[in-house]
């Protein structure tokens, strides 16, 4: 059952990118989103302080009705370490801004307008993805 | 006003998909990554549904004049595959492994007000002013190049 809400969950990611950009005509990519907040153009904040609001908003109402769908607990994240947060955070801040995306914009949106650029981008986040979750595997012993 | 309200609701429902999904717990991205464990497809199914969902809306909505509530589509025409995108991807991999998490889910789960999750987000900020101030110093390093003036190492 866990695939259905899985799929489920990804239609309402793909329809909801398709709806950004039949409104706003903007491409549904968080880190450029989120990165447009933090460099302020004329009339480029608004709407992206709204979308994350939207996105923060979502948590709050999953909150009510399932809480489980959200990391609640220390042991959601698999007994990683503050310091291993800050530095994970760090390397997403700047590599989704030098790499011009995320899972969204590139994973998501990218790959279904079929752009060579993001291909490359989500096959290189993928690879890395694997390669550190298997360090982390070997230095914390299992705990990952 | 309108783009604003629409900016809002996609928000809610790019997120509601994002917890729907599962995407918002770590142990799903990182069961996802792990593939010499117990492996988790469940973000292989995310990903399926929203990418084949996308595409298909696309083609409709690209074939427009522009969008309901802006001027025009602003869609990037970059092709050039370079050092930048895949050195920048790599790094982005590495600390999605690291934390389980990645901007979307990390922002949603913000709502849980949860010590981790406030500290990922916020050393995730951090890291995007960095790359501003990089930016910033790489341009003026430029401009300087180009004026010929002589660029002081500090």
């Amino acid at each position: 059952m866990d695939w259905l809400f899985s799929i489920a969950g990804g239609v309402l990611i793909g329809a909801a990118s398709a709806l950004l950009l039949l409104f706003n005509g903007r491409i549904a990519g968080i880190s450029g989103i989120v990165g447009g907040v933090l460099s302020p153009a004329r009339g480029e904040v608004l709407w992206r302080a709204m979308f994350v609001a939207g996105l923060v908003g979502a948590g709050v109402l999953f909150l009510q009705v399932a809480p489980e769908a959200l990391p609640t607990a220390r042991e959601d994240f698999g007994g990683r370490s503050l310091a291993m947060l800050v530095a994970a955070g760090l390397m997403v801040g700047f590599g989704t801004r030098l790499g011009s995306g995320c899972t969204s914009g590139h994973g998501v949106c990218g790959i279904g307008r079929l752009s060579p650029r993001s291909l490359v981008a989500t096959g290189s986040f993928m690879l890395t993805g694997l390669l550190s979750v298997l360090v982390a595997r070997l230095v914390m012993g299992g705990a990952a | 006003m309108r783009h604003l309200l629409s900016a809002l609701l996609v928000g809610l429902l790019f997120g509601a998909g994002l917890a729907l999904g599962g995407m918002t717990l770590p142990e799903k991205i990182v069961g996802f990554l792990d593939v010499t464990g117990d492996w988790d497809p469940s973000l292989l199914f995310v990903m399926g549904g929203a990418v084949l969902s996308y595409a298909a809306l696309y083609r409709r909505i690209a074939r427009r004049e522009g969008p309901l509530f802006g001027a025009s589509f602003q869609v990037p025409t970059n092709r050039r595959i370079d050092r930048r995108l895949v050195v920048g991807s790599l790094l982005f991999g590495a600390g999605w492994g690291l934390g389980g998490l990645c901007p979307g889910p990390a922002l949603t789960s913000l709502a849980t007000g949860a010590t981790e999750v406030v500290t990922f987000v916020a050393a995730m900020l951090g890291g995007m002013f960095l790359f501003r101030v990089y930016e910033g110093a790489l341009a003026r390093r430029r401009a300087a190049q180009l004026h010929g003036w002589e660029v002081k190492q500090s």
